[in-house]
């Protein structure tokens, strides 16, 4: 379904005409085996606490979740009206695999699951994250981290 | 999301992907991505499937120990055919008491029937809270018995300032639609017992509710406004690509 040549036409042509970055480096961290990382999730899908304030459409900052989330606690402030909801309505581990990351934790294939994981707002302009996203990885090195799951909406 | 990759990398941490868009990953070359033939929305691919989630997680997570990248894999995997293969669209329409639903003008009988239509729902929804233990309604801050007030209010210029600190008018309309949109489709599914298709959900919200009708004319309030924030709002963000351009 992701095709993009599967998706409606105004839609597909927006996302074949977006102006995606482009890199003249390929930074490339490496660290132990599976079954010794510690895992940290990263989502882009507008993901935060219902208390917490939303995202919006120029939003290049990120909220933090802990482990312990329940279900109930996270809404989404994602911006865009053009993927579907109804998978994170009956599942939330379909967009943010908390459940599934602490089972592969417990059947020892990875090392741990981070006390904290952390989301984006995919619309917002990527580029503009590039501060939060450094003051994130120091934060993430504190917290042990040595894998991150990047998971988009 | 690539280019979050790019930027934890070059700040000392390995990271693995999901990518849902191919062309996307091709041009921005993330250290490590597993793309997946999903839906928009779905990067796991399967609702309460645990097994295919950590199918889809396993492969994501051991491209971290790949010895050497750009690494675009991938997953050779779908979404079984036999759960997209229905086309026919949800039969089911809301029956709404005419003798609720009255009123002297169109907009006011559909505002009426819109009022109704959700009142009809909230047992299901009751329902849907019930089995999961859980809803998604709630993310623009409005009660739920306030929704349909607030966007009625909206529509009939009542409401022309925010009432929420930190978020601009056309966001808060914008996180009430899609709270309307979360509570519609958790109602429904409650309904149906089995959750349907999002493709069916979606077909039924879009064509059979007054909630739809609702939001497309607010929709039109925003593209002609003076405001450009609303405009953008209506023009982008409140009504999905394939609905706007139905029937075009």
């Amino acid at each position: 379904m992701a095709r993009l040549e599967e998706l409606p036409q105004q839609l597909h042509s927006g996302l074949a005409a977006l102006n995606c970055p482009t890199f003249e480096t390929f930074p490339w961290q490496e660290g132990p085996p599976l079954k010794s990382r510690r895992v940290a999730i990263i989502s882009t899908a507008g993901l935060h606490a219902r208390n917490e304030r939303p995202f919006t459409i120029v939003s290049d900052d990120y909220r933090t979740i802990p482990a312990s989330v329940k279900a109930n606690d996270l809404v989404m402030s994602h911006v865009s009206a053009n993927f579907d909801r109804s998978g994170f309505q009956q599942d939330l581990n379909l967009i943010f695999p908390i459940d599934r990351l602490k089972e592969l934790a417990e059947a020892g294939l990875i090392g741990s699951v981070a006390d904290f994981h952390y989301s984006f707002m995919g619309a917002a302009d990527p580029l503009q994250m590039a501060s939060s996203a450094r003051n994130l990885a120091g934060i993430l090195k504190k917290d042990n981290v040595n894998a991150v799951l990047l998971i988009p909406v | 999301m690539g280019v979050l990759a790019h930027f934890l990398e070059e700040a000392g941490l390995p990271t693995t992907q999901i990518s849902l868009i191919r062309k996307h990953t091709e041009i921005i070359k993330p250290p490590r991505a597993l793309w997946v033939p999903f839906e928009l929305g779905r990067p796991l691919g399967i609702p309460n499937d645990a097994a295919f989630q950590n199918r889809v997680l396993l492969a994501c997570l051991k491209l971290l120990e790949a010895k050497e990248g750009p690494v675009l894999e991938d997953f050779p995997e779908d979404i079984p055919l036999t759960m997209n293969q229905d086309k026919k669209i949800l039969p089911y329409a809301i029956n709404i008491d005419l003798q609720k639903a009255a009123g002297k003008t169109e907009a006011e009988k559909l505002q009426a029937m819109f009022r109704e239509e959700m009142l009809q729902l909230l047992a299901w929804h009751e329902l849907s809270v019930q089995k999961h233990g859980r809803t998604t309604v709630g993310v623009s801050g409005i009660d739920l018995s306030s929704l349909a007030g607030f966007l009625c209010d909206f529509l009939n210029g009542e409401i022309t300032e925010n009432h929420r600190d930190g978020i601009t008018l056309p966001e808060l309309l914008k996180l009430a639609t899609e709270d309307v949109k979360a509570f519609y489709f958790e109602s429904m599914a409650a309904k149906l017992g089995q959750p349907p298709e999002s493709k069916h959900l979606s077909e039924w919200f879009w064509e059979k509710t007054a909630a739809a009708r609702i939001l497309f004319e607010i929709q039109k309030i925003c593209v002609n406004s003076d405001d450009q924030m609303l405009k953008l709002f209506g023009q982008k963000l409140l009504i999905p690509i394939r609905e706007a351009t139905h029937g075009e």
